[in-house]
């Protein structure tokens, strides 16, 4: 089943999602953004980048029961280069940070970013007290979808990978190529 | 990856430096090793931590003992219930609180299932570190079935916290005594399976049979302990030596090899599910009526002093060491984690084998890298 089976009622934030789309531009362009965010958002291949215990929920997902593959994220990829979209499945650190940034950077565009589980998100259970931990992961990059949970479960990073390819079913080249220059001003 | 090579001439037999990690699939998390290479073989190898340290053990000291149980999950998170089960321990030792039987057993039970499914993800792995990925499939296919009944129980797949100071969180689901036998009927089915698919494999034991020999002399002087240190010999299962919650009642055999290489680091491993299988059959039945937790006081203050406790987790001897002044919070509290000491011991084996071997050998230490840095 692909995003296009599943109704358009089951999904919640559409309000958000059509405002995006309704940034306007003209039928020409809109012909060619359906044809490259088809093909963007059913190959959506992940980098396997895991610090802690959402790693292994991460495993799961691509596991026989909850299966990954049938949404097209089809092969975790061992080299940034590879991939597409950066799941931050664990806490981050301060050491560990540059290290993120830059497998960020070696990505190649276009390129998203998943932020699954409270540590990734805020810095969860370590928010308090902590001296090390990155609170936060969009201090490093900037982050398209949060997943919520400690460590959340397969079904919820399976929501938030559709929703994502959602949010890329919006995506105009221009918007993108905007969003793109804020983050680097950043 | 990074590399830097230091000035070499073409003939020249020098060593030269290679980094590996932090991010690379093989070790398991965000552990550097830095190798130094003479050809294809590996020289030395010097592990760099800190790439997840939390400051678990600082955070500790600004807690409440009832909280810090939350933070032992994050640890060794395959081990999450056994970790809880420590801290529980220790400070139900040092208030002197009796345990009912109901609840020691419930905790037996629940920790064999722990380590049930940690060596099911062990397996999962190290078949697809050495380049079987049928062995993921297959693995995680079985370790869902165990999550299940956790998720019945405890209300979470994996960092249950369903340990407290005095017992347990809640009750057992009503369903769970049918699911574990259920689930115990399935798995005794399937874990030849097992076998067939990676034990006997010539490929498999051509790169595991021989590689990375630990002696019992170096398991015992570098600490190895777990299956790892078992399979060179060293009787280390604190299950047996020391035994705590319902181990001392239950008749379990200790598996150990003289053999110390990477092939039987995972062979220990297949064994001890058998087992956890069998303690899981003597108690599953005679699980006795009666409350799921002692009464406690809201606010847990230990009396003055040091206390210590350990556990045998999935991967070896757990330590927790805690040191109270008699207010709510500890004043200090040590983990003595069996991962950080097992790394140790990876420059001794992993010398003069070859650069692949290395991944086996890493694997078959089975490192869980939030447990290192903590």
């Amino acid at each position: 089943m692909g995003i296009k089976g599943i109704k358009r009622e089951e999904f919640i934030d559409n309000e958000s999602l059509d405002l995006l789309k309704g940034s306007g531009s003209n039928i020409l362009l809109t012909t060619i953004d359906d044809v490259i965010n088809w093909g963007r958002k059913n190959s959506l291949w992940p980098l396997t980048f895991a610090t802690s215990c959402c790693g292994i929920e991460m495993m799961a997902t691509g596991a026989p029961r909850h299966d990954f593959a049938r949404f097209g994220m089809e092969v975790y990829r061992a080299s940034p280069r590879q991939a597409d979209v950066i799941v931050v499945a664990g806490t981050i650190v301060n050491k560990m940070a540059p290290v993120l940034k830059r497998l960020y950077d070696e990505m190649s565009e276009p390129k998203y970013v998943v932020a699954m589980g409270a540590c990734a998100i805020s810095g969860g259970p370590f928010f308090l007290n902590s001296y090390c931990v990155v609170k936060g992961v969009e201090h490093v990059i900037p982050v398209d979808v949060y997943v919520p949970g400690c460590p959340p479960r397969p079904e919820a990073l399976l929501y938030g990978m559709l929703q994502l390819q959602r949010m890329i079913e919006t995506e105009s080249i221009k918007s993108r190529r905007k969003r793109n220059r804020s983050h680097d001003s950043k | 990856m990074e590399e830097e090579v230091k000035q070499t001439g073409i003939n020249e037999q020098e060593e030269y430096i290679i980094n590996m990690g932090p991010q690379h699939p093989s070790t398991h998390g965000v552990l550097r090793l830095v190798l130094s290479l003479k050809g294809e073989v590996v020289k030395n190898v010097e592990p760099h931590l800190g790439y997840i340290h939390r400051g678990i053990e600082k955070m500790c000291e600004s807690i409440t003992y009832q909280q810090i149980i939350h933070l032992t999950d994050r640890m060794d998170y395959l081990s999450a219930h056994i970790n809880n089960e420590a801290v529980c321990l220790n400070v139900e030792k040092a208030l002197e609180v009796e345990i009912p039987d109901r609840i020691k057993i419930i905790r037996t039970i629940m920790s064999e299932l722990t380590r049930i499914q940690s060596h099911q993800l062990f397996w999962a792995s190290f078949g697809m570190d050495l380049g079987g990925l049928t062995c993921f499939f297959y693995g995680l296919r079985d370790r869902e079935k165990v999550l299940d009944i956790f998720e019945e129980t405890c209300g979470s797949r994996m960092i249950v916290s369903y340990n407290c100071p005095g017992g347990l969180m809640y009750d057992i689901h009503p369903n769970f005594q049918k699911r574990v036998k259920e689930f115990l009927k399935y798995f005794r089915k399937k874990l030849p399976e097992y076998d067939q698919l990676l034990t006997g494999n010539v490929i498999f034991r051509e790169r595991t049979v021989g590689i990375g020999k630990l002696s019992l002399e170096d398991a015992i002087s570098y600490g190895v302990t777990g299956p790892s240190g078992r399979a060179s010999g060293f009787s280390c299962d604190v299950r047996k030596h020391e035994p705590y919650s319902a181990y001392d009642r239950v008749r379990f055999n200790e598996i150990l090899f003289t053999e110390g290489d990477t092939f039987h680091r995972y062979f220990a491993r297949i064994q001890e599910m058998k087992e956890s299988m069998n303690i899981i059959d003597q108690l599953i039945d005679n699980i006795p009526e009666g409350p799921y937790a002692v009464k406690m006081k809201p606010v847990i203050k230990l009396p003055e002093g040091e206390y210590f406790q350990r556990v045998e987790t999935a991967r070896g001897e757990l330590g927790v060491y805690i040191i109270s002044d008699g207010n709510k919070n500890p004043v200090r509290v040590k983990f003595r984690s069996p991962n950080f000491v097992n790394l140790g011991v990876l420059n001794h084996i992993a010398r003069d084998f070859k650069i692949a071997d290395l991944v086996a050998i890493g694997g078959s230490l089975d490192m869980i890298i939030p447990d290192i840095d903590r």
